[in-house]
């Protein structure tokens, strides 16, 4: 039988893209024999505009770069002109910064299994269960600094308002709640046969081309390297904290997913000590408005939900950045999808990028 | 049942339309009591699906809200019960686009044939003793004959659409349907050996006669149809020719408004329809153990009938969805040889039973004990060896970097 491959435009506009992501891929029946990733449809120059604004104007852009996680945004953005200007932030900012950062974390990781689950094809059922925790969240980024989403949150030398006294009571018994609901979810979905058989060895991606990719965060430690900067490079006070890092052994769709559970278990573990060592005095310290940190460079990392965060900032001693540049770790964590899907079918490749977990809005920037 | 069968007698009602034909056999020409007939019973079907359909969706949206930890449609008329009504006007009112480049025929014909199967399937199914509008005594290859054109709709629908999406949704659908349309006709089989006819009314006699359900003497051949005649209806678990994750909404992605409407509701008068096959097959149709006397029987074989699809609906909330290859490896390695020897145990005992001439109260739950626990074994022996519960493949939790050290990529801990 004569049969001819053709190309199938999964995005810009699909429902599983996940934004405006487009995979063109071409498909000899089901299975894929060539697949092209393009990007850029979300592009909103913001490096080049950041470099007309001072350094505290360029903080409600961190929120969205990747907003499902702004707050791990802002922390990245300030951290790295602190280290710039050579700024110290009080310890009580620099707990609040890392509660906030591990809530950032819980409920990207939230959106991200959901989402990925909707991609293997339950009916939305683990994300709404998810968006129920992440909703909590939300309400606790609202409390602190009056925004849900895009809180700009964080300042240079600190954090934008002092948390009010009722956070740390809610945050408390949203922790207690949060082990019964994640055991819960892995009952449902963790023994799930067709989970097993639809993610297991599918969209591997081996350690050795993971490194060879630069991907990072649960990606890369889903494919068994156990890279954490939050323990090889500690910022803030991680280094005070006491958790471990996941890791996969075969990095395929399922140990990303295993992974990401696992997180939300060591990130509530991080709370739980961080608003019991929550200590009292300033939450930031003061800062010019128009910060002018000596001429330099500086290249700040953290560990994002998603991966390695880096800004890189070079001042030349003006209000205004000169070159300002996001390291995304949605972006390099895709340079590998191209690998990882040919030679699967298409229903593959779409758990595949959803368990990659990008966000649009990074990817383009 | 004392009075049955009086015209008046409501309890059933083909006793008042028997009776109204029988007047018009008396002072009319003779075709005319088939016509009539015939009409009674295609609007009396009609009459069912529509109002079914609309409740059950909007029944389906309040469940599936309440499994999802949400409400669910609220703000049409109390517990938004009218919602699926204001989503059929608005789906009336939206423009049913045609695009560039359809084959127009077979694209406009496909959304008015879906119903085809999910309605004619009605035609021999008994909603109560007297309540079925052709009895044929080829009941259950009617079924299966009907079940079958579904995959051809699709595929015109697929074909027609002149879209990549809908064209591979439209491969999944048909050869997926080839795949299980195997399983669950063999499966029907089963009853049939049992119950010696194949008319559905002559089935749910059967059950009725001997006070037992299929079910108890066909656990096996009930799972296996639910989850073969699953695949067919469309929906998730099974919804693979529209996985809307994966080729958006499969072989109707191109249609709009009310044409996509006409999909919409034909999967919903399909799962009718195999609902309505297994209450009739396996659950004893119309009788309740006695129930039936003081109960219309159309209402126990409609409660029934919708259990059932709330057993469907529950499935949709819980599971994720297979691929297409793996679904058809199912059915072949798994559902397969299970229904060939549900087939044989079934025949075996029936042979036993006539041949000896023994006894139906003591042969009857011997073999529903015999078969259970062979349903049971089969199921979770051939799962184990078909199945991925081994250790490496399945872990429960990830490693943690204190019990494995740094990169411990390619060696197994």
């Amino acid at each position: 039988m004569k049969t001819e491959p053709f190309v199938v435009n999964v995005g810009p506009q699909h429902p599983s893209t996940h934004g405006v992501f487009r995979l063109r891929v071409t498909l000899d029946g089901e299975r894929i024999v060539d697949a092209d990733m393009i990007v850029g449809y979300l592009h909103r120059s913001m490096e080049k505009l950041a470099e007309s604004r001072t350094y505290t104007q360029n903080i409600p852009f961190t929120d969205r770069v990747d907003y499902l996680a702004a707050m791990a945004n802002n922390l990245a953005y300030c951290l790295a002109v602190e280290r710039l200007a050579g700024i110290e932030v009080p310890p009580r900012g620099q707990f609040l910064r890392v509660i906030m950062a591990e809530l950032q974390r819980l409920a990207n990781h939230a959106m991200a299994i959901g989402a990925f689950l909707n991609d293997c094809g339950a009916f939305y059922t683990p994300f709404q269960w998810m968006f129920r925790e992440r909703e909590r969240i939300l309400d606790l980024f609202e409390m602190a600094g009056g925004a849900r989403l895009t809180v700009n949150y964080m300042r240079i030398g600190g954090v934008s308002y002092d948390i009010p006294p009722e956070f740390v009571p809610t945050a408390q018994a949203l922790l207690k709640d949060l082990p019964q609901r994640i055991s819960e979810y892995e009952t449902l979905l963790m023994e799930n046969e067709i989970l097993i058989v639809r993610t297991r060895n599918i969209g591997v991606l081996p350690a050795d081309r993971a490194i060879a990719s630069s991907v990072s965060g649960p990606v890369l430690r889903g494919s068994g390297v156990a890279w954490d900067i939050r323990k090889a490079d500690p910022y803030c006070v991680y280094d005070q904290l006491d958790f471990d890092i996941p890791v996969g052994t075969r990095g395929d769709c399922y140990d990303r997913f295993l992974v990401r559970m696992e997180e939300l278990r060591q990130s509530v573990h991080i709370l739980e000590q961080a608003l019991d060592m929550l200590p009292g005095g300033p939450a930031s310290t003061p800062v010019p408005l128009a910060l002018r940190p000596p001429p330099g460079e500086v290249y700040a990392r953290i560990e994002a939900p998603k991966g390695e965060l880096g800004f890189y900032v070079v001042s030349d001693g003006s209000p205004h950045p000169y070159r300002w540049h996001i390291r995304a770790p949605s972006f390099i964590n895709l340079t590998p999808l191209k690998d990882m899907v040919v030679g699967l079918t298409i229903a593959d490749a779409i758990i595949t990028l959803g368990s990659i977990d990008i966000t649009l809005g990074e990817v383009d920037r | 049942m004392p009075f049955l069968a009086k015209w008046w007698d409501l309890r059933d009602l083909g006793n008042p339309v028997a009776k109204f034909l029988e007047v018009l056999g008396d002072h009319g020409p003779d075709w005319l009591p088939y016509v009539v007939s015939a009409l009674i019973g295609c609007i009396a079907i009609v009459l069912f699906l529509v109002p079914s359909q609309m409740v059950i969706v909007w029944a389906e949206r309040r469940l599936i809200g309440r499994i999802q930890a949400r409400r669910g449609p609220n703000r049409t008329g109390p517990w938004g019960i009218f919602q699926t009504i204001a989503d059929t006007v608005k789906l009336l009112a939206k423009e049913a686009i045609t695009t560039r480049h359809v084959d127009r025929w077979v694209f406009w014909l496909a959304p008015v044939f879906i119903f085809v199967p999910g309605i004619t399937v009605f035609a021999v199914l008994p909603f109560d003793e007297h309540m079925v509008l052709a009895d044929l005594n080829v009941g259950v290859l009617f079924l299966a004959a009907v079940g079958s054109v579904n995959a051809i709709i699709v595929f015109m629908a697929g074909w027609s659409s002149n879209n990549k999406y809908a064209l591979l949704g439209a491969m999944r659908e048909v050869s997926m349907l080839i795949s299980y349309e195997i399983p669950q006709v063999l499966t029907l089989l089963g009853a049939v050996v049992f119950t010696n006819t194949m008319s559905l009314s002559g089935v749910v006699h059967w059950q009725d006669h001997y006070n037992t359900w299929l079910i108890f003497l066909q656990p096996l051949a009930l799972v296996i149809y639910l989850i073969s005649a699953g695949v067919e209806i469309n929906r998730s678990p099974t919804d693979i020719a529209e996985a809307e994750s994966e080729i958006v909404a499969g072989y109707h992605t191109e249609y709009s408004g009310i044409k996509f409407g006409f999909f919409y509701a034909g999967e919903y008068f399909a799962g009718f329809a195999i609902a309505a096959v297994v209450t009739a097959l396996y659950l004893g149709g119309w009788t309740f153990w006695g129930l039936e006397k003081w109960v219309p029987g159309w209402l126990i074989f409609l409660g029934k009938l919708y259990l059932l699809f709330w057993l469907f609906i529950w499935l949709r909330g819980t599971l994720p969805r297979l691929r297409a290859d793996q679904l058809m490896a199912f059915t072949w390695k798994f559902l397969l040889p299970l229904t060939l020897v549900n087939i044989f145990v079934g025949g075996l005992e029936v042979l036993i039973w006539q041949e000896n001439d023994l006894s139906a109260g003591i042969v009857l739950p011997v073999f529903a004990i015999i078969n259970l626990a062979l349903a049971v074994g089969l199921v979770v022996a051939w799962a184990r060896f078909l199945g991925h519960d081994r250790p490496d493949q399945r872990p429960r939790r990830a490693l943690l970097m204190k019990e494995v050290g740094a990169i411990i990529y390619g060696q197994e801990p």
